[in-house]
């Protein structure tokens, strides 16, 4: 194992984050901020509560989901896309690094820098609503293997894409609608009976579901689904990338 | 000498059917310097993004000191730098990290001392917190350069280093090349340039569609390019050599008008002053005089057209 590269790489970007640690810090700040003006405040204000919580906590966990995914895809993405851009991957091809050093080095900082960014949300909530973590363990847990597992997807689409645009249109096509109907704002216990079958195909609710019964003991779906759906879709990443490595799929010819 | 880079028989071949390599048998020896030229498009760069394992070789094996590149590659790309072609640099990094990246992706410590030497030999440490998008072109080259060296490789490649570059930094280019050797770096650099071949090269290996076309010594290469000829356009056309000019083994131009003598421009005599002497003896009139050498460019030359 070539830990040296490993810390290479991990250090190397994250010093991109650190560069533009206003833009990192700020923005996740000043977006939760609005969402609990909006929706906290306007809307929540007609909403009274929502399986005993109120409707400013309840978001939470759904508002840290929402920028953990949208982040760690985009970070891990970006981080990987870069390079091959702007043609400095040949370093890594001709470096003494395994491919499985190169993701741990490039999804780990991803994962890093969207873990701090859902722990800054979390403690911007804390300004607006009376947050009490029932299980701060599976928070925790949940929250770091959410980092892990998006920013696996995204170093797949990273690697995958061809153009700016590839590297775009999944995060928005697909990450953000699922994120908005995966019960991010609302429970699905809401919505009419047909949508809530249906909704259950989005992965996204396990997610959000566990993770906000880490905050509350209240769920949409079973605990054990939501860790079944979260175990399953970091395989799904794994299995990807080690036939990537396999391969060589888009890296070496 | 040993050789440090074996490439055996090695073939590239991509999905479009295109063959950028066909059977490419090379010995690189331990601290030479190897020139290889050929044209764009045949397959210089590909063969070296195989050593390096930027790309697979489709058949054959390469070994590096000993270490096949596919099989044991740590052991192998650890002892090879590597100057693209194309500079890729991250704009926005500075000229340290970016050379402290390269050093942590080989696996090495970090070594702040060495670093320094490393940029102060190629005169970029006073740039060293610079961005890379800074820079000038020539110095960009140079952090590539530095980033190729920062983990001390015993073998480093030169993909066109001077394509570009203007004449004072290509000369010290050459320089940083000749330090290089002296330390006993094997180095093999691609051009375009046949001057670049002649002035510093140990070796000149010619490329052409994929295929090596000749590996000679320099100086054997040089032997061949030192023979000059003399040609000496005459009055009147002439059937035959006159037999008082038998001794210099002189040729009739195809039209006639004209005498070629082939001498050694590196041997003390060359027989010019005699040979004049006796064309006047023998009447014939001159009416001007040429001389011509073949040099590498004209072997290049040569050898890409047969092989085109």
């Amino acid at each position: 194992m070539n830990l040296q590269a490993i810390r290479a790489i991990y250090a190397h970007e994250m010093v991109r984050f650190f560069r533009t640690l206003m833009q990192s810090f700020l923005s996740p700040v000043l977006s939760t901020s609005l969402y609990f003006v909006v929706f906290g405040a306007a809307i929540g204000s007609r909403i009274d509560q929502i399986e005993n919580v109120s409707y400013g906590a309840f978001i939470v966990p759904g508002l840290i989901m929402l920028s953990v995914m949208t982040q760690s895809v985009s970070n891990a993405s970006f981080g990987i896309y870069f390079p091959k851009f702007i043609g400095t991957v040949y370093e890594l091809l001709s470096a003494p690094v395994s491919f499985l050093e190169i993701v741990i080095g490039y999804v780990g900082a991803a994962a890093t820098k969207s873990l701090f960014i859902g722990i800054v949300i979390l403690v911007t909530a804390h300004f607006f609503v009376d947050l009490d973590i029932q299980h701060p363990v599976a928070m925790l847990a949940f929250l770091v293997l959410t980092c892990l597992s998006f920013s696996l997807f995204g170093f797949i689409i990273g690697i995958w894409a061809g153009n700016f645009e590839q590297l775009q249109i999944i995060p928005l096509l697909i990450i953000t609608p699922l994120v908005f109907l995966g019960g991010s704002f609302y429970s699905i216990s809401m919505l009419p009976p047909i949508w809530q079958t249906i909704t259950l195909f989005n992965p996204v609710v396990y997610l959000i579901s566990g993770f906000r019964w880490s905050f509350f003991g209240t769920a949409d779906v079973p605990i054990f689904a939501s860790l079944l759906a979260i175990s399953a879709f970091t395989a799904l990443c794994l299995a990807i990338i080690w036939w990537i490595f396999r391969t060589g799929y888009k890296i070496r010819s | 000498m040993t050789a440090i880079v074996q490439i055996t028989d090695v073939a590239k071949r991509y999905e479009t059917g295109f063959e950028a390599l066909k059977g490419v048998d090379l010995d690189i020896r331990e601290g030479e310097i190897l020139a290889l030229l050929g044209p764009n498009g045949a397959g210089k760069t590909t063969l070296i993004s195989t050593i390096c394992g930027i790309s697979h070789p489709t058949s054959g094996t390469i070994t590096v000191a000993g270490h096949d590149v596919v099989k044991n590659y740590r052991k192998a790309r650890a002892l090879i730098g590597l100057v693209p072609q194309e500079i890729a640099l991250e704009p926005f990094e500075t000229v340290w990290n970016s050379v402290s990246f390269t050093r942590g992706l080989f696996g090495k410590p970090r070594d702040d001392a060495y670093l320094e030497t490393i940029l102060r030999q190629l005169s970029l440490w006073d740039k060293k917190d610079a961005q890379t998008k800074e820079l000038s072109g020539g110095m960009k080259r140079r952090v590539l350069i530095a980033k190729a060296l920062s983990h001390g490789p015993r073998i480093l490649f030169l993909d066109e280093p001077t394509a570009g570059v203007d004449v004072e930094l290509r000369k010290d280019m050459w320089e940083i090349v000749g330090r290089l050797k002296e330390d006993g770096v094997t180095i093999i650099l691609t051009t375009h340039y046949i001057e670049e071949a002649e002035a510093i090269a140990d070796r000149v290996g010619v490329i052409n569609q994929g295929q090596i076309l000749l590996v000679e010594d320099k100086a054997a290469l040089m032997a061949q390019m030192g023979r000059k000829q003399l040609r000496i356009a005459l009055q009147a056309p002439l059937v035959q050599v006159p037999e008082s000019l038998g001794a210099y083994a002189l040729e009739i131009a195809p039209e006639g008008d004209a005498l070629v003598y082939h001498y050694d421009s590196a041997s003390d005599r060359t027989g010019i002053t005699k040979l004049l002497n006796d064309l006047q003896a023998a009447g014939l009139m001159m009416t001007d005089l040429k001389t011509q050498e073949s040099t590498l460019e004209d072997i290049f030359v040569d050898l890409v057209k047969e092989t085109s």
